[in-house]
């Protein structure tokens, strides 16, 4: 189902950064997308919900052909990427960021050696201008006093904007984040929010797979609710979670709330999330 | 007593001859067998499935079949058959050497296959190749894992060195083996290869673990 004024359906596509049209994957048989398209435009911050297992993850590694789609195309720019090249799909994905719910850092590499070794190996920077650009992101992050440290010297927060600095390093066109913030604990959520609600402030394109609902609502300019490999809602979270709303993706964030509520008995404020 | 020691003392260039030549078939076997046994380990885990069972068929042959057999089948038969004027020292380094490789494989894809699948596919999504990301970030996290049971595959390839004195390579038990029968004086000579054995091991596995040491990374000490 479409949700009336949702904000999506006719926009130009030239003007999409990143855009999946009709994209499939199975894998062991079972289908885990079906037929998924969606666009980004410049500077827009996409929000991806959904239970788990809805194909949320599937859908972010298939927009950067981590995990090859078996079905649809990908556009970048308009331009149609042939996965298949496998020149094209290297600078595809160095153009297309991406953020893992359990950060991926290199652990052999200090921090600073994190986001300089693609500028190195990929980009083809000099060492030293590779160390100044990776210093610079870290900067950016607020990591600058952290740059020698490695991935177990560092909290959990501070490892998720290190990678966060190691994608921004590599001039992005566009970000996706694969529940960036659900391994770290709570406390540590919101340095690592913060840095991506810079990041939306300042134009990045992005594709985000959260539970962080009261993120979603305050900055996703549209939130795409999946279940069983489709997308099955999609709208501004004003239209999809108004009070009343009687939409799946407002019935999904019902229960999530109860569900934390109901972890966190003493947080009487648990159910804030429902309008 | 004296005279017992001037005997030994000087029997002792030569026998040390002997461990020079041990030391250097050590060397040339580990070599060989780092040199092959890393891209096998690499055909283990990434590559397609007729490369693996492949290189499954040369781990079994050459860990199923004893040293012994294979330095006589090389050194008289497939070097012979082949018109291939080979060294019994570099027919020895070779057999250890493919031999070794065959363990040293294992070990390194122990290491390998410890890391998380995150880290290829956080250097593919940084625009890396396949190539490029096991080159800088699965090889360097891999062979630190691998480094101590890598150690003991130069404590075995030392003893396992002594075999090829059938092939009539002088190293050090040969030496002895044949100063021992020349002099009769078994016990001492022996008693002698046997710590120069214990002593390569120690001097050895001090340098592995200062490796181990220097490579260790920044928050993985356990105190």
């Amino acid at each position: 189902m479409r949700v009336e004024g949702a904000a999506c359906v006719n926009e130009p596509r030239e003007q999409s950064v990143l855009r999946l049209e009709g994209v499939g994957k199975s894998l062991g048989g079972r289908r885990i997308l079906n037929d998924v398209s969606l666009s980004l435009r410049k500077g827009e911050l996409k929000v991806l919900i959904g239970p788990s297992g809805a194909g949320k993850s599937t859908l972010l590694q298939c927009a950067n052909c981590l995990i090859r789609p078996d079905q649809g195309e990908i556009f970048l720019d308009g331009e149609r990427l042939n996965q298949h090249n496998s020149g094209q799909l290297r600078l595809f994905r160095r153009q297309v960021g991406m953020i893992f719910q359990d950060f991926n850092l290199f652990d052999h590499l200090s921090a600073q050696g994190n986001v300089s070794i693609a500028l190195e190996k990929v980009r083809g920077l000099s060492r030293r201008e590779a160390g100044e650009r990776a210093l610079a992101e870290l900067a950016r992050v607020g990591l600058a006093d952290r740059a020698a440290l490695y991935p177990a010297e560092l909290s959990g927060g501070q490892k998720q904007r290190v990678a966060l600095a190691r994608a921004l390093a590599m001039d992005p066109r566009a970000i996706l984040l694969d529940e960036p913030t659900s391994a770290l604990d709570p406390e540590l959520v919101g340095e690592v929010l913060a840095v991506i609600r810079d990041l939306a402030a300042g134009g990045m394109t992005m594709l985000m797979a959260t539970h962080q609902m009261d993120f979603a609502r305050a900055l996703a300019d549209e939130i795409l609710f999946m279940d069983n490999g489709r997308i099955i809602e999609q709208g501004g979270p004003d239209v999809l979670l108004r009070q009343g709303a009687g939409t799946r993706t407002l019935d999904f964030c019902t229960r999530l709330s109860l569900e934390l509520a109901g972890r966190d008995g003493l947080k009487a404020n648990g159910l804030e999330l429902l309008p | 007593m004296l005279e017992d020691i001037y005997a030994v003392a000087g029997e002792l260039p030569y026998i040390l001859f002997g461990s020079l030549i041990t030391l250097e078939v050590v060397f040339f076997s580990l070599a060989l067998g780092l040199v092959l046994g890393i891209p096998l380990a690499l055909a283990q885990v990434y590559g397609p499935p007729a490369l693996i069972r492949l290189v499954g068929l040369y781990v079994w042959f050459f860990r199923g079949t004893p040293i012994l057999v294979l330095l006589y089948l090389f050194y008289f038969g497939l070097f012979i058959a082949l018109r291939l004027d080979v060294s019994a020292l570099a027919s020895s380094c070779i057999v250890l050497g493919l031999t070794s490789a065959a363990y040293q494989a294992q070990i390194f894809r122990g290491g390998i296959e410890a890391l998380p699948h995150g880290q290829l596919k956080a250097a593919r999504a940084l625009g890396m190749s396949d190539l490029q990301g096991i080159r800088h970030v699965i090889l360097p996290q891999a062979l630190r894992l691998a480094l101590p049971g890598w150690s003991n595959e130069f404590s075995i390839l030392l003893k396992d060195s002594a075999l090829v004195h059938v092939l009539g390579v002088p190293e050090l038990l040969a030496a002895s083996h044949h100063v021992a029968s020349r002099t009769g004086g078994h016990f001492t000579y022996y008693i002698l290869a046997g710590l120069i054995y214990l002593s390569i091991t120690l001097v050895g596995l001090k340098l592995l673990r200062g490796l181990e040491a220097k490579t260790r990374l920044p928050g993985h000490a356990h105190a």
